[in-house]
């Protein structure tokens, strides 16, 4: 019995292979795009798992330098002398020819256990790894240490771009001899130890945090991509749903007709639930396939993404792992199951002597838009409620969710609504038909405009929210960068010879010193500047006292960039210790964005008190245009003519740098925008498979084929045109979520709203040109339909 | 002649090569005839009549209406000829599901030009469609839906009208008043009918019976 039935169900699809293809497509391509945004996002975590792994972040405390980059081993001594197990760890930037890696020294005989890899490889000994020096790295770190004297051994759970050996390699590679970065304390500690003031006045101890700091700071841009993901896939499910719901319908006839034959509804329910799980795990592995493709081709984007916004690491290549291919499988298998639940239900139901006739007209008079209604109207009024609230993070995505779902289920209602508005004012009489047929279609099409809807809007809203972003950033940038040229790079014992030169040409010369420390615990950058009336003129702060660039260039004040002020909890008015127990007053925050690190500065002078021995790195030069400074510097001292960078070729490079951070997500929304005009595509296929008897008596009736034809694709057009007129206010209620509320959740700082009119026409023009091209092919098959399928209709003997 | 249809033949394509459908009909209608075409089924009455309406095109053959041959018009002109000349009411009604049943009525009539806002009320007064007048198809019986058909076809006052089984979805008692109807509104036109039926009874009632078997006249 079982056999006969599975055979009956799947003779449905047999000779409907445009429905197959419609269910299995839609699935796999929402998969895919969810399983790519996982497969980016598992790829990314693994990575700051390494990271924290190797470095112990998140698992230990550690003890840190209460300020300045490192300190001097022999406190190390002391405390160890004193009782504390603690382990010496030594970091930093090592440059190679092609690019910088970091070096990380560990002890292995005192760190705690399962930290270094020195443990799990067998072929490698203690001894070697603590003389000779032995690098452990992953693959691609390893390729660019060939010429290093040591030996390297690959290593996969060591970070990407991270070189891990023994503490006296490192201090010896990283130049620094005597000096340790920071300490791992392991958890089990004496009784009776001395405090750590007493022994190490100038190191402070950190608790674990049970994650890494990277981790948490890219949490926000993952939860980002997670929710075009979900969003990417709801679009898909739109599909899947519409079909699930026409398939289930058509084969209402049979199912009455298995049961009178004797099948038990029991079975004929359990047969259908396992074809559907069957179709659904086919479509979930073409989806996870696709995914990998999708996350392969996006992964370096998302790479240079994270190390340009929050200076993580993340590899470029891509493993297959069980948990994100586990996860796009049993996405699609949920998806499937949701879409079909209702469908699966209404079957279960459905009396044995029940009607065999679709019910395609009970959908079409759409017996729940008052049910949908009343919850479109509860969601929208939730999101309100939720923006006047400050809820926080999570909220302000329930918010999101509440917003987008909420104006999807009202647009069948308005489009209704605006179509009912045309049919009423038609004048012609096929314009009257055109208007009360395309309401007579709004139900089989509600799920692609829905689809549509949200694939217009999270354009808009994420473009809006890039593009202010962008012109903040281009504001920004103008403000930090006023200076006509820089010049940077060259030798240190040049810098003073240049600077002399430069200041008796009569150019105005700003050198930076900086230095890479901790303040107030938040790993940050330290500069020193020669504040004049230049700054006053250029920069503007975010928060500032008054005279703040008096009080600093007096020395007597600091002043710091957000991410520090909003990471160590500090604001206007709060002292923060700048080193050898020097604290100023914070007089100005300001604006820096794109920067992973804090940044603190304070006047030339105090800084060469506090760092006698470090030069200027870089010099601004006011007055004069880059060229010449070429020919000069070049004349006099040699220096290289890439030293000196005009100031149009920096702003370029960091707007190159910000373009590419956005890669992603402009893929993303063009991935989108195209599952939803594979929505549309499909919406109208499945529909002229069933529309030939309501188009064939208006061509009996003296309506050309062709007529037929450019009437549906008109129909598709001016259905995706409403649409599209109502996905930009949606699209700007969602940028504006985004950078006042979400922005301020996630970041702490809230960006301007811009509008962008020739972008919304742009994709305006681009959603049209989609949905016409959906409905291309329909209509093509409607001018091509052949008269014999058009009187079949007609005949008597069906 | 209204009609004049010589030779026709056509056939379609079978799984073993053509399977011919009419194999040379000569037939000829004029106005205010009536004309009963039964047969079998598959002998190829309603295929004759589609061809004769300009909804399929003959083989070959002649079909001159009113003079003029079908079988030369291309798809523009046959649609032009079914607007304005043709008014076809179908067994399974053939309604549009969007449009109400006074939009229904007065669709065609649209479509040729021919709206008479009085000719429409009267129709829908005969046929007893006025309390329904605002309602769709879907929320009509049979009859009900076959009445809107009929005033339909009638509406664009064609000069020809067919009829494939317009009582063949009805019950008796509503089939004979249905056709009763018909008949009273069609003699009223003065156009020419033509009605394909499996009924002996419907085809009693027209002024000529015509059988067709394996596509010739029999």
């Amino acid at each position: 019995m079982t056999r006969a039935c599975l055979q009956a169900l799947w003779s449905h699809w047999r000779r409907n292979p445009l429905q197959l293809f419609t269910f299995l497509a839609g699935l796999a391509l929402a998969t895919a795009l969810w399983s790519g945004v996982q497969a980016i996002n598992a790829e990314a975590r693994a990575s700051y798992d390494a990271a924290a792994t190797t470095l112990g972040e998140g698992r230990f405390d550690q003890v840190l330098p209460k300020a300045g980059e490192g300190f001097a081993q022999e406190v190390y001594v002391d405390l160890r002398r004193a009782g504390w197990q603690v382990s010496p760890v030594v970091e930093g930037r090592l440059r190679l020819d092609d690019g910088a890696v970091r070096v990380i020294g560990l002890d292995p005989l005192t760190t705690p256990g399962a930290l270094s890899p020195v443990a799990g490889t067998r072929d490698i000994d203690l001894s070697g790894f603590l003389t000779v020096g032995v690098l452990f790295a992953d693959v691609a770190t390893a390729a660019r240490l060939a010429d290093l004297p040591q030996e390297v051994v690959v290593d996969a759970s060591v970070a990407p771009d991270t070189v891990l050996t023994d503490v006296g390699v490192a201090q010896r590679l990283l130049e620094r001899p005597g000096t340790l970065s920071r300490l791992i304390v392991a958890p089990e500690q004496p009784m009776g130890l001395l405090p750590l003031a007493d022994v190490a006045p100038g190191l402070m101890r950190v608790a674990a945090q049970g994650s890494s700091d990277v981790g948490q700071l890219t949490d926000s841009f993952h939860l980002n991509l997670t929710a075009f993901g979900l969003l990417s896939f709801a679009v898909g499910i739109f599909i899947v749903h519409g079909t699930i719901g026409l398939v289930f319908e058509q084969r209402r006839g049979m199912v009455r007709t298995l049961r009178t034959l004797g099948v038990p509804l029991r079975r004929l329910m359990g047969l259908m639930a396992a074809e559907l799980l069957a179709l659904s795990l086919v479509a979930g592995m073409i989806g996870v396939v696709l995914g990998y493709i999708v996350a392969a081709l996006l992964l370096p984007d998302v790479a240079a993404t994270l190390e340009g916004l929050y200076g993580a690491q993340v590899a470029g290549g891509l493993q297959l792992r069980p948990v994100w291919w586990l996860s796009g499988l049993g996405i699609a298998v949920l998806g499937a199951g949701l879409a079909g639940a209702g469908a699966l239900w209404r079957i279960a139901r459905m009396p044995i002597l029940a009607s065999a006739r679709p019910r395609a007209w009970a959908m079409v008079a759409g017996r729940g838009r008052q049910v949908q209604g009343a919850v479109a109207v509860v969601l929208l009024a939730l999101a309100a409620v939720i923006g006047a609230l400050d809820l926080g993070l999570l909220a302000s995505f329930v918010l999101l969710g509440c917003l987008m779902i909420g104006a999807a289920l009202a647009l069948p209602l308005i489009v209704g609504a605006v179509l009912a508005l045309g049919q009423a004012r038609a004048r012609g009489v096929i314009s009257g038909w055109f208007w009360a047929d395309t309401r007579q279609q709004l139900p089989g099409l509600s799920l692609a405009l829905m689809a549509l809807l949200l694939a217009m809007a999270a354009n808009v809203g994420v473009s809006t929210m890039v593009s202010s972003f962008r012109l903040t950033f281009v504001d920004f940038l103008d403000q930090r960068l006023f200076a006509d040229a820089y010049v940077r790079g060259i030798d240190r014992d040049q810098m003073p010879g240049v600077e002399a030169y430069l200041i008796a040409q009569g150019y105005d010369v700003l050198p930076l010193l900086s230095v890479d420390t901790r303040l107030a615990g938040v790993p940050s950058e330290l500069m020193g500047a020669r504040v004049g009336p230049a700054y006053a003129r250029n920069w503007s702060f975010v928060d500032a006292g008054p005279d703040a660039w008096a009080q600093v260039a007096a020395g007597e004040a600091v002043i710091a960039n957000e991410q520090l002020v909003r990471r160590a909890g500090l604001w206007l008015g709060d002292a923060l210790d700048i080193g050898d127990g020097l604290r100023l007053p914070l007089v100005g925050v300001y604006g820096d964005y794109g920067n992973p690190v804090g940044q603190a500065i304070v006047a030339e002078t105090l800084f060469t008190s506090l760092f006698p021995e470090e030069a200027p790195r870089q010099f601004g030069v006011l007055g004069a245009p880059a060229e010449d400074l070429r020919a000069d510097l070049g004349a006099e001292f040699g220096v290289p003519s890439s030293s000196v960078v005009d100031q149009a070729a920096v702003k370029a490079f960091s707007l190159g740098i910000f373009e590419r951070t956005f890669t992603v997500t402009a893929a993303l929304n063009v991935l989108t925008l195209a599952v939803a005009g594979f929505a549309i595509l499909m919406s109208l296929l499945t529909l002229s498979a069933i529309r030939l008897p309501q188009l064939a008596p208006v061509w009996a009736m003296g309506l050309t084929r062709g007529t037929l034809a450019r009437i549906d694709l008109l129909r598709a057009l001016v259905l995706a045109a409403l649409t599209a007129v109502l996905a930009l206010p949606l699209g700007l209620a969602l940028a504006w979520v985004l950078l006042a509320v979400v922005n301020v959740q996630a970041f702490g700082w809230r960006l301007p709203m811009y509008l962008f009119p020739l972008d919304y026409a742009r994709l305006g023009v681009l959603t049209l040109a989609a949905a016409g091209l959906a409905a291309l092919w329909p209509a093509f098959r409607m001018a091509r339909t052949p008269v014999s399928q058009l009187l079949g209709v007609f005949a008597n003997e069906r | 002649m209204l009609l004049d249809v010589r030779n026709v033949t056509k056939s379609f394509a079978g799984a073993d090569g053509p399977v011919p459908v009419l194999a040379g009909v000569d037939m000829a209608l004029d106005l205010g005839q009536t004309l009963s075409l039964q047969g079998e089924s598959g002998s190829g009455k309603s295929t004759l009549m589609h061809i004769v309406g300009a909804l399929d095109t003959a083989d070959s053959g002649e079909i001159l209406f009113d003079g003029r041959d079908i079988a030369a018009l291309d798809e523009a002109g046959r649609a032009a000829l079914r607007r304005s000349e043709v008014g076809v009411i179908f067994q399974q009604f053939n309604l549009i599901p969007s449009l109400d049943v006074t939009e229904n009525i007065r669709f065609q009539a649209r479509l040729a030009g021919r709206e008479d806002p009085a000719g429409v009320a009267h129709l829908i007064e005969v046929l007893g469609l006025g309390p329904h007048a605002r309602k769709y198809p879907e929320q009509l019986s049979g009859g009900q839906q076959q009445r809107v058909a009929i005033a339909r076809a009638l509406a664009v006052r064609p000069r020809l009208i067919l009829a494939d089984e317009p009582t063949g979805n009805l019950d008796e008692a509503t089939a004979a008043e249905v056709l009763a109807q018909m008949l009273a509104l069609v003699a009223d036109t003065g156009a020419a009918l033509m009605v394909v039926t499996h009924s002996p009874a419907v085809a009693a009632r027209m002024d000529r019976q015509l059988h067709l078997r394996a596509g010739r006249l029999a």
